[in-house]
């Protein structure tokens, strides 16, 4: 982005104002998460840096926050992990076995009445999560659902399959159907043909949209709230419950866990969508 | 022609048309099965119960349910004058049932939304039918008077026929801050009382200005990551992506860190002397939280649609534009900008709607001020327990978003949606 020698100072004085625009707004947008790290380590009870801190004394930092959270007393964030990984879990495989058979569907060429079944299918995405929450609880209470496992990972799975659906179909639209009939030619049947031929192509896009969904299993909570009985606490209940009641710092030790693992996913989702750009022969 | 292509046979003897139909409407049906067992699940889990949510909210069975005597008898009745002999008769029989049931307190309290007074006046002739103090063979009309003072006033009798009709579209008026009047007609709540339409301006006021301030900052941001050689823009791309992937209410979370009054933001404006250290503003539990909050965790979804159409726009035409003449502001202006577009369209629509149905981050940092309908709803359906007022309201937000998302597709295209 460097300057001509010949650009006139008005538009060099703009170029650089631009660049700090937007250097002031990637501040913003990334800024916030790392304030969460330093404080989780705090050896005080105050969610502010103190004097020591600012100091660097080691004294002012410690690991208690994170013992509370592994060993604390009654409490919540040990039950509440591992039912939002089942959670999780299941509604990702529930996610990518529907959505991506119907995303299969959606993009064969001989598909009837395609707008309005992939508008029903992706509704999901569209309609605010409040409104979602309060549909699917009126179900899930009809069908003896609610405050059940099975009850938040079907809420999940329809939450999380038009993600599914729009990253596969979008995996297969550069997909060469050539390739099956060839498959199919030499005496392949459907389901071999899907298992050998098709699916390890659209994996990045499969797994890519299982991410989505796994992220959205995870970090929902509107609909949670609505569903979840004392039992099926979730990671996102608790932090919710923490942050209306008091916040505390061993919520921000669960929050640092939860950006790692943020990252780890994004690291992830960006490897995939280049090996699937790379597959599919788009060069960016 | 037709006549040469109707002679093409398969090697079955079946005509080529034929045969090609039926390997058609094969594959039709394959592709439809695929899509079947999500399409059935959607519709039972998610489509019919929001059919279930219009059904609740402009249910108003039960006292249709509870009083089937008395309503048949009204049928006839002019409802000007007091009602006849049947009309009690048929109340009192229908009462006595409620009465074995134990169910006339949710009557009470039904007629008592309908007018108020209902309550007492119900409980009085509880007790008279309790004791047995009403004597079937005489005039039922008489004795039912004679409880209590309200029970000769027409009117409590026009507010029982109002409650006939086993739907209603007060949960709808209700969101709108109306009413049905005594003599039926829509009336208007005293102003003063008017909290659903100030949650409404509220909830658009929100919506629009996130929208605007993400679109501001997102745009330049947008066009940075797109020019930028890959090996930068990559690195910057994170910035973007790692708060899109990061929980929501981690993100909320550190936004209550850095706007309480004595977090880094006013510790900051202290700093650069902007407000004094006494006197440090309030930024959260307003509308100023909101906005702050809701702005950063939306940004995202509108950089990610800009950027992906400002790839696609070849540096070349503006250069094509500058070496012609224009300035670098006109060249953007008239080339670049329009190109744009489509990418501004997709992403204001999306955080647009992503805004209006807000609920965790208003709830968490927005205090009194900067609560949304939204908020409202959950509020109906978890504290006062008004179902069927709170589905109302989400149909009507529905609604509101379904028009939106009507003009997203007619201006975008639902296909356009790009998910990083």
């Amino acid at each position: 982005m460097a300057l001509p020698k010949y650009t006139e100072t008005r538009y060099r004085v703009w170029h650089y104002s631009y660049l700090f625009i937007c250097a002031c707004v990637f501040i913003f947008l990334i800024a916030p998460l790392f304030v969460i790290f330093p404080l989780s380590f705090n050896a005080e009870e105050f969610l502010v840096f103190s004097e020591g801190m600012k100091n660097l004394d080691p004294d002012a930092f410690s690991l208690r926050w994170y013992k509370d959270m592994i060993y604390g007393t009654k409490n919540p964030w040990g039950l509440a992990a591992k039912n939002s990984f089942i959670i999780a879990i299941f509604a990702t495989i529930g996610s990518i076995i529907l959505g991506t058979l119907a995303a299969l569907g959606l993009s064969s060429r001989y598909m009837p009445y395609k707008g309005i079944i992939m508008a029903t299918l992706i509704s999901p995405m569209i309609v605010p999560l409040i409104i979602s929450g309060v549909a699917i609880f009126f179900f899930m209470a009809k069908a003896g659902l609610a405050a059940t496992h099975t009850g938040i990972v079907l809420a999940h799975i329809i939450l999380g399959t038009p993600f599914v659906v729009i990253t596969v179909t979008a995996t297969l639209t550069g997909f060469d159907h050539s390739v099956t009939r060839a498959a199919s030619s030499l005496g392949s049947n459907p389901v071999n043909t899907f298992m050998k031929i098709t699916l390890p192509l659209i994996l990045p896009g499969v797994i890519s949209g299982g991410l989505f969904a796994f992220v959205t299993s995870f970090d929902e909570v509107v609909v949670v709230l609505f569903l979840a009985g004392l039992e099926n606490t979730t990671i996102p209940i608790q932090m919710w419950t923490g942050l209306r009641e008091q916040l505390s710092p061993t919520i921000l030790a669960v929050a640092t866990c939860l950006i790692v693992l943020s990252t780890l996913i994004l690291v992830s989702a960006e490897l995939l969508r280049r090996r699937s750009e790379r597959l599919r022969g788009i060069n960016r | 022609m037709s006549s040469e292509t109707q002679q093409i046979l398969t090697t079955d003897g079946i005509p080529l048309s034929v045969s090609l139909k039926k390997a058609e409407r094969k594959n039709k049906i394959k592709a439809f099965l695929l899509v079947v067992p999500l399409l059935l699940f959607l519709i039972i889990t998610y489509i019919l119960p929001i059919g279930d949510m219009f059904m609740r909210s402009i249910d108003d069975k039960m006292v249709t349910n509870m009083l089937p005597k008395t309503f048949t008898a009204m049928e006839k009745w002019d409802g000007k004058e007091m009602p006849p002999e049947e009309v009690f008769a048929g109340f009192y029989s229908d009462f006595k049932i409620l009465v074995q049931n134990k169910e006339h307190g949710k009557l009470a309290q039904r007629l008592n939304k309908e007018k108020n007074g209902f309550n007492s006046i119900i409980k009085k002739l509880f007790r008279q039918v309790q004791r047995n103090k009403i004597d079937e063979g005489r005039s039922i009309k008489e004795q039912i008077m004679k409880v209590h003072k309200r029970w000769r006033d027409v009117e409590y009798w026009q507010a029982i026929k109002r409650t006939a009709p086993p739907y209603t579209t007060a949960k709808y008026l209700k969101g709108m801050d109306m009413y049905y009047g005594p003599d039926g007609n829509i009336m208007q709540v005293d102003e003063d009382r008017r909290i659903h339409r100030i949650l409404w301006l509220r909830t658009l006021e929100i919506a629009f200005f996130v929208t605007l301030f993400s679109f501001l900052m997102g745009y330049p941001i947008a066009h940075l990551l797109a020019t930028l050689p890959m090996k930068y823009s990559n690195l910057l791309m994170i910035c973007v992506l790692l708060p899109f992937w990061t929980s929501l209410l981690v993100r909320t979370a550190s936004w209550m860190i850095l706007l309480q009054q004595q977090g880094i933001v006013n510790d900051f404006f202290v700093m650069i002397g902007l407000v004094a250290d006494d006197n440090r503003p309030e930024m959260m539990y307003n509308k100023v939280g909101t906005y702050v909050a809701m702005t950063q965790i939306l940004l995202p979804f509108m950089v990610l649609p800009l950027y992906s159409v400002m790839k696609t726009i070849s540096p070349s035409l503006m250069r094509a534009g500058k070496s012609l003449g224009g300035t670098p502001f006109v060249a953007f202006w008239k080339i670049y900008f329009p190109l744009t577009i489509p990418g501004i369209g997709a992403g204001c629509l999306l955080v647009f709607i992503l805004a209006i149905g807000y609920y965790i981050t208003p709830a968490l940092v927005g205090g009194a001020s900067g609560t949304l309908i939204s908020n409202q709803i959950a509020y109906h359906m978890k504290t006062t327990l008004d179902w069927s007022f709170a589905s109302a309201m989400g149909l009507m937000l529905l609604t509101g978003v379904l028009v939106v998302y009507w003009v997203y597709n007619k201006l975008v295209g639902v296909d356009n949606i790009k998910l990083g």
